[in-house]
């Protein structure tokens, strides 16, 4: 039962990735050759919103839904792989017109190729993990 | 049943965030790959998957709650789901041969059949196992850098977020030329 929540939020993550096309295959295509401004709204607007709370988080020193302060770790100054992970990303999110959210949803979208295309973005991240040490980050 | 604005989604969006953030964890939709990994035993060989998946069983919850949310999106929420795309790309798109959109995502690339061509399955294969990889390189995914990221302030997000678009524009605008 602890987990309903996760599954409700997860059910509005997945209602809202269909009903603002941010799934399309289409809408990628738009804006990696932006044309429109539908995407960069969609996450300008999350972001800006996200700054803004992000920082009342810390002025007032929130605490979380079990009593906890909020603290939110910061990424990993790892800038090497960022860029070159990063671009390998990009690749592959044009190519698929999705990523990992929207390749997820789109199953539930009707997609049983999307299916083909999660199981190999399992394998990529299995790739990923064994040549991790060989890698420059 | 129109297509919600992009405001209305961005709001949505960072709302999940921030519920996330105060049930205590964080808003990163690709882990859930690493965790699968690991849930599948790949931590017995492979040290980067040798972790305690339980800890992000929530997650996974997350992730099924989200292919639920398509079902019920499509099924309940939408009468057409005819994206209106901008005039340039429907033109620039049709010259590389896909037709105007009538759903979602292209026939041309998505539909069943497109699994079971030799093409069509290595398009979905390759761009799948790009996203995997280069997610897990870069340290995150649209959700985990460019949403929660940013949002934090984070430089490595925003290096990831400027790769994801020069690997974006290399594949849109030099690559599908060649392949379509």
């Amino acid at each position: 039962m602890k987990f309903i929540k996760f599954l409700l939020v997860g059910m509005v993550f997945g209602i809202v990735m269909v009903k603002s096309e941010a799934i399309s295959w289409y809408r990628i295509q738009e804006m990696f050759r932006f044309q429109a401004f539908h995407m960069y709204g969609i996450i300008g607007m999350a972001v800006v919103l996200g700054v803004i709370g992000i920082q009342l988080i810390k002025k007032f020193n929130l605490k979380d839904t079990s009593g906890s302060p909020i603290e939110i770790s910061p990424k990993e100054k790892l800038f090497k792989s960022a860029l070159y992970g990063g671009i390998i990303f990009g690749l592959g999110w044009a190519l698929s017109g999705a990523c990992p959210g929207p390749m997820v949803v789109s199953i539930g979208d009707g997609y049983v190729s999307f299916i083909v295309v999660v199981l190999f973005a399992i394998l990529g991240t299995y790739v990923y993990g064994y040549f991790k040490d060989k890698l420059p980050h | 049943m129109n297509p919600w604005p992009w405001w209305f989604s961005g709001i949505i969006i960072s709302a999940i965030m921030f519920t996330l953030i105060f049930f205590g964890k964080s808003f990163g939709f690709s882990s859930n790959f690493r965790t699968i990994c690991s849930i599948a035993g790949a931590g017995k060989k492979i040290k980067f998957f040798d972790f305690d998946w339980k800890a992000q069983l929530w997650n996974i919850v997350f992730l099924v709650g989200a292919i639920l949310g398509g079902y019920i999106a499509h099924h309940f929420l939408s009468d057409s789901n005819t994206v209106v795309l901008a005039d340039a790309t429907v033109q620039d798109l049709k010259a590389l041969g896909f037709d105007k959109p009538i759903s979602n995502q292209p026939s041309e690339l998505f539909s069943f059949e497109a699994i079971f061509s030799l093409k069509g399955f290595l398009i979905l294969a390759l761009s799948g196992f790009l996203v995997g990889f280069g997610t897990r390189y870069a340290g995150g995914c649209t959700s985990g850098h460019a949403i929660s990221g940013l949002s934090n302030l984070q430089l490595p997000s925003l290096i990831a977020v400027v790769g994801f678009f020069i690997g974006g524009l290399i594949m849109t605008h030099l690559i599908f030329p060649l392949i379509f």
